[in-house]
């Protein structure tokens, strides 16, 4: 957010760059899910997953593992990273808060407040219905936030934004603590939000494709708006624009985005928070770039977070969550110094 | 003058009313006839036992802790000179859950005898939540301490301490497991004199100290030029202040587990009644947050009995839309 404040910054529209990161980003991201894909429990060789993609063989065990485990676990990285890198994009460029990214504004506490629900009084629910739970109370979560801040006088300054959704957050996971440890469904609860990747097959992923079609689609036709609305609010009212329509769009971007994100791969914060940063510092100001920049950044993240999450403590998973935060929190408290200057 | 001693009075006579009321509620109850009997010393061995064994311990533990919070809540507050600060909210909580969390993990499955080593969690804990704000004010260190850095850093650090927690508690087994879930929550869980001795002396010795330094805390309040000017040798008094302010919070939250909110709702509440200087309003905090975790603590034992709620659940609950309104309040 180096520079969001400072919009004349030489850095804005930087094509060549752009063009770089598309190409450079993509072609990792290409060997990242190569490396995801045959890494594992079962070292497949790369060999034996360009065959399994091109040449299935059913009976074969490998083909099947790369078919029915890594494959889908490798695109829902792709898509859960995504979501999360531009959600963190549009909230920062439309609060103007540097600090803005999805897992602070009670979109977690929203979906895991749904979840206890489900599992404490319809167990025998299944498990897509649970799914449609979370992605409802992770959006109930957001519009809360969003709503305290809105209501909040002097509007959704960055501190405030911050406590509105730390003090929902507390409120919410308040209540599901007290479900969780009463029906004594505490455990799964927790399970489910740190599971990240692992339990993702290709119904998940079906279940987040239109959704990532919509949220995609409405960030991209945003994405000018978006430009302008984070040079602020005035400027762009200045500009003709009408910032209520592009807010009310933008958030809904983010709800459904964040929502099947959380739905899915439970807890994984600060790729919103990092990747954006890291996007703008490569791209300049241009939400056009910063959109589709961040969602191949995303995935790259996630997915090479994903792969260290498996090696780290083999055979057992590290939830995924935690490595992303042993990434962004240093990153944070290098962003909290430089309170004052974007902050 | 006359309208705080009437304050007080009023709010001595509700810790008073609370704490009859809930001598006599809970699993068992007890009419108030009995519980004179069994304090006169002729009430049956078992009402001897709820009373003096289980719910008296407790109900002092409630009382000391809600007031440590409240103090240490007054204190971050006016050192931060905002009025949203907490110690949950800037990490000090989740520090000291960090420590017991890990604490709990390596004795897995030995909590039984947890009861000798009632003196070792609150040692603990302590230790958590001094790392966790040594760390704090060292990263929000930058040619001295602005409060808006010392409170992001604080939620930063928040939610560090929370993804390890993560790994460890995924790791417990099924009865750790919930022991660490139900502490975390903020669970009064030591119902013995032991625990209440435990935490009794921090208290007892801090609040005092703290009171010794109101007038310098209504000058830090008004800003450090204003405090230097005045002779206060503020990046100092700063540190001093911080660290009572964390043992206040460390020793609460080692018996009285990661309650968030009283800290920064109590200050609050007694502001609005006293005023902000510091001689009066400390007590009143103090007895704010006794009185509250009281409170809590009755309606956490009694609204779904047998079961309890743990007590910093019921205060989030009440304290969260509070905080909310004060938010969308503050300019």
């Amino acid at each position: 957010m180096v520079d969001a404040t400072s919009p004349t910054s030489k850095r804005f529209g930087l094509r060549p760059m752009v063009v770089i990161i598309m190409f450079a980003g993509t072609s990792l991201l290409i060997c990242a899910i190569l490396l995801s894909i045959s890494l594992g429990a079962a070292s497949i060789t790369p060999m034996t997953v360009w065959e399994a993609i091109v040449n299935y063989d059913e009976s074969l065990t490998n083909h099947q593992i790369i078919h029915e485990i890594r494959l889908p676990r490798v695109a829902g990285a792709i898509l859960v990273g995504s979501f999360l890198a531009v959600s963190g994009a549009l909230m920062q460029g439309m609060t103007r808060n540097p600090l803005a990214e999805p897992s602070i504004i009670g979109i977690t506490d929203g979906a895991a407040l749904a979840l206890a629900i489900m599992f404490a009084f319809f167990p025998s629910v299944p498990y897509t219905g649970s799914l449609l739970a979370a992605f409802i109370g992770a959006g109930v979560g957001t519009a809360l936030v969003f709503l305290v801040g809105a209501l909040a006088k002097g509007g959704l300054t960055p501190a405030k934004l911050a406590l509105a959704g730390v003090t929902i957050g507390a409120f919410l996971s308040a209540i599901s603590s007290g479900i969780a440890i009463y029906f004594d469904v505490a455990q799964d609860l927790s399970f489910w939000f740190a599971g990240g990747l692992a339990n993702i097959d290709w119904p998940r992923v079906q279940l987040m494709l239109p959704v990532a079609m919509i949220g995609m689609a409405i960030a991209l036709w945003l994405a000018r708006s978006i430009t302008i609305l984070s040079l602020g609010k005035d400027v762009a009212q200045g500009l003709g624009q009408r910032t209520g329509i592009v807010r009310t769009m933008g958030i809904v971007a983010v709800m459904l985005m964040t929502g099947a994100a959380v739905a899915v791969a439970g807890t994984i914060g600060f790729i919103g928070l990092i990747i954006p940063h890291i996007t703008r510092a490569l791209v300049g100001l241009d939400y056009r770039y910063i959109v589709p920049c961040s969602a191949i950044l995303g995935s790259l993240l996630l997915i090479v977070a994903d792969i260290l999450a498996r090696l780290v403590n083999a055979p057992y998973e590290t939830p995924v969550g935690a490595i992303t935060a042993l990434v962004g929190v240093p990153f944070f408290l290098y962003l909290a110094r430089r309170e004052g200057r974007g902050v | 003058m006359k309208r705080i001693v009437w304050i007080y009075v009023a709010i001595v006579m509700s810790i008073f009313a609370v704490f009859l009321l809930s001598l006599q509620m809970g699993t068992m109850t007890i009419a108030p006839l009995d519980v004179w009997r069994t304090f006169m010393g002729d009430g049956t061995d078992q009402h001897a036992l709820v009373l003096f064994g289980f719910r008296l311990p407790r109900m002092v533990i409630a009382l000391l802790v809600g007031a440590g919070l409240a103090v240490s809540g007054a204190i971050l507050q006016s050192l931060s000179r905002n009025e949203l600060a907490d110690p949950g909210i800037l990490g000090i909580n989740a520090g000291a859950g960090l420590a017991v969390v890990i604490f709990i993990y390596f004795f897995q499955g030995s909590y039984t005898s947890l009861g000798e080593t009632v003196f070792a969690l609150p040692f603990f804990a302590f230790v958590g939540a001094l790392t966790a704000a040594f760390l704090i004010y060292t990263l929000a260190w930058k040619k001295g301490v602005t409060p808006i850095r010392l409170v992001l850093v604080g939620i930063g650090l928040n939610a560090g301490f929370t993804a390890i927690l993560i790994v460890f508690q995924l790791r417990m087994n099924p009865n750790d497991f919930m022991q660490a879930t139900v502490w975390l929550n903020g669970d009064i869980w030591g119902t013995s004199w032991a625990s209440t001795l435990a935490v009794l002396p921090w208290i007892l010795l801090l609040i005092p100290l703290v009171m010794a330094q109101a007038r310098t805390l209504n000058v830090m309040r008004l800003g450090d030029p204003s405090a230097i000017s005045l002779g206060i040798k503020v990046e100092r008094t700063r540190r001093r202040l911080l660290v009572w302010a964390v043992m206040l919070a460390g020793a609460s939250v080692s018996v009285g587990g990661a309650i968030s909110f009283l800290g920064l709702v109590a200050p609050h509440i007694a502001r609005r009644l006293v005023g902000p200087r510091h001689q009066v309003m400390i007590p009143t905090a103090a007895m704010m947050g006794a009185l509250i975790l009281l409170f809590a603590d009755m309606v956490g034992r009694n609204l779904l009995s047998p079961s309890e709620i743990p007590v910093g659940i019921v205060v989030a609950v009440i304290g969260a839309p509070y905080f909310l309104y004060l938010l969308m309040k503050t300019p």
